[in-house]
């Protein structure tokens, strides 16, 4: 660095600057602190006999009660249940929607006229922007026992004898959870990909094509190990959500009838903090869940580091 | 190049590689055309033949005028109008300040604030926790429970914000300071305009959040005045819902009048329900096609590096 510019990185460190800087800054960090840094107080409540009449500074008053909150949750039966369908939703749903997802993404790339590139990528990310509320909705109609589509069709192809009530069907639950998330976000989950797969060198693939490799020679040995380091970080970062369930899909398609296979530990967390009021419980059940996803989230990243010398940090 | 350049097997691969991608986008927009024509269809004819699969079979525009004739309807996209917007303009200003400082390579004490990132990314205090708080703010039940929580975008967006801003050449920065220019003037004139596109996509992505956004209302308020349409959505989708499979596990036990009855009930809710979906994702339809071309800033391409 010359004397000049040395000089002229001097000018912003005067007090008139640092003041605005900071004073810029401010609501924001208000904010962080009010909204993000003190409800941490708030995990407390799960080594607490907490009353809902204590208040906030109750937090710290309220009687210590030890583990009694982590023992109420797993003598509860309801609790491995819900941990299975948690789990079950998530894992089957990655492990399809994942290599899917990228499956698309190739195939988007692939296509030449940059027209019909566009109205595909247009058409497929619409319904992200969709709330839950509406596409479930949408879901449940379309799954209707009484004249809704999909069991018009399945009776006519005589893969239903009857019309099945999908949504009183536990059985079906993660099912209708897994295929109606990859219909809604699969053409947006693309994006990410679509964008890795710009920036791999194009070089790569002229040289390739000197050499007469094929498609999908290219889009295997080039294109893939291209996009590696995306593919690395969207990885783990479904291995450390493993736990948290997308509590705006599953609410809005939950209902009595399903509940055996529907319930999973965000609803469970509502259903016992919000309605119930069991303060201490559901606080306990966010602990035992951010301290899973903390070490799912370090040890998926400490294998991509050693496996692929690449991970989130 | 020319498309007379591709040999036949490259014209054949398009041809089935068009195909595929069509059927994708038929899956992926057909949900949406369902609840459309749906709506609109009138609630005797769905009762008798069933939903209608691919065209409106007997036009009536009833479910509609319903809804658009409920005053709580009404009230619900007032609310979730005005909080949208409030929210949409604030946090995007408080988040973009926010991030311009910590863009900053002059700032001092950097390391108070990724010390206040770093945590807030990672760690969660839980809805209880918020329920409490919110509580003891006053902010429970108020209509303000919609806008201060959500005032500050995250740290994730600072992230984003960050990436943008410091693709803005250091030089200019310097030539504004040289001249006199005030932080703050620098932020507004020389880096908002320059960050448009990205600004754009957050602010969208911001405005989307808020606009589909029912917990808040569920977790943080009890009074049916302050639902928001997305709310109020689900509450009719809820009670269809129940009422239809209510309907369905009976049948077959008995033909009485009474669930003949809450059939045709069921049946009248399913378009005007359906009418509530399809009005209130409207507006994020206009939208759509305008928005578009900005959303690839607002991801974290090249943000979050191994």
């Amino acid at each position: 660095m010359s004397k000049k510019q040395k000089k002229n990185y001097r000018l912003g460190y005067d007090a008139a600057s640092q003041v605005q800087l900071h004073g810029m800054m401010f609501p924001g960090a208000v904010l962080v602190v009010l909204f993000n840094i003190i409800p941490l107080f708030g995990l407390i409540l799960a080594f607490k006999n907490y009353k809902v009449t204590d208040g906030i500074m109750g937090i710290f008053t309220s009687p210590w009660y030890g583990f009694q909150n982590f023992k109420i949750i797993f003598s509860n039966h309801d609790f491995s249940r819900m941990l299975v369908n948690t789990l079950g939703i998530n894992l089957i749903g990655q492990l399809i929607t994942i290599p899917l997802t990228i499956f698309l993404a190739l195939l988007i790339n692939e296509v030449r006229a940059a027209r019909f590139k566009a109205a595909v990528q247009t058409v497929t990310y619409m319904p992200h922007f969709v709330s839950w509320v509406v596409f479930g909705g949408i879901v449940i109609n379309l799954l209707d026992a009484d004249g809704g589509v999909i069991n018009n069709i399945l009776t006519s192809l005589h893969i239903l004898e009857e019309p099945k009530v999908f949504m009183a069907d536990p059985n079906s639950f993660w099912a209708i959870a897994i295929v109606s998330n990859i219909v809604k976000e699969i053409g947006w989950g693309t994006i990410l990909y679509t964008a890795a797969i710009a920036g791999v060198d194009q070089e790569l693939y002229e040289a390739a094509e000197i050499d007469g490799a094929k498609r999908w020679r290219k889009m295997w040995y080039i294109t893939l190990p291209g996009i590696k380091g995306t593919i690395v970080i969207m990885l783990i970062f479904a291995v450390a959500g493993i736990l948290n369930n997308n509590f705006d899909q599953i609410y809005v398609l939950q209902n009595a009838f399903n509940m055996e296979r529907s319930e999973v530990i965000d609803t469970y967390i509502y259903k016992v903090g919000l309605q119930q009021l069991q303060f201490g419980v559901a606080a306990a059940i966010n602990i035992f869940k951010s301290v899973l996803a903390l070490i799912l989230l370090l040890s998926a990243n400490k294998i991509s580091n050693k496996l692929t010398d690449s991970g989130l940090f | 190049m020319h498309s007379t350049l591709y040999s036949k097997h490259e014209k054949h691969f398009q041809a089935f590689l068009c195909l595929i991608l069509f059927l994708v986008m038929l899956v992926t927009v057909y949900p949406m055309w369902y609840s459309f024509i749906n709506s609109l269809d009138s609630a005797k004819d769905i009762a008798q033949n069933g939903y209608t699969p691919l065209f409106i079979r007997d036009f009536t525009f009833e479910s509609w005028a319903t809804v658009l004739n409920d005053p709580e309807i009404i009230r619900a996209f007032l609310t979730t109008l005005g909080r949208t917007v409030a929210v949409t303009i604030l946090q995007t200003l408080i988040t973009a300040m926010f991030a311009y400082g910590f863009s900053r390579p002059n700032l001092r004490a950097r390391r108070i604030y990724s010390t206040l990132g770093f945590l807030s990314m990672y760690l969660n205090g839980g809805v209880i926790a918020y329920f409490i708080l919110f509580n003891t703010m006053g902010l429970y039940d108020n209509f303000l429970v919609y806008i201060i929580p959500c005032l500050f975008g995250g740290f994730y967006n600072v992230i984003i914000y960050n990436a943008n801003f410091k693709s803005i050449p250091e030089s200019l920065f310097e030539s504004a300071k040289m001249d006199g220019a005030s932080e703050v003037r620098i932020f507004f004139q020389i880096v908002m305009p320059l960050s448009r596109p990205v600004i754009t996509a957050l602010g969208i992505f911001t405005a989307v959040g808020m606009w589909n956004d029912y917990t808040q209302t569920l977790y943080y308020t009890r009074s049916s005045e302050l639902q928001t349409l997305s709310y109020y959505t689900l509450s009719l989708s809820k009670s269809a819902q129940s009422a239809a499979n209510l309907a369905s596990t009976m049948t077959g036990t008995s033909a009485s009048s009474v669930i003949t009855a809450m059939a045709d009930a069921s049946s009248n809710y399913k378009t005007i329900e359906l009418a509530c979906m399809v009005i209130s994702a409207i507006p994020l339809i206009v939208m759509y096609p305008f928005a578009q071309k900005y959303f690839e800033k607002g991801v974290m391409v090249g943000s979050v590096k191994g």
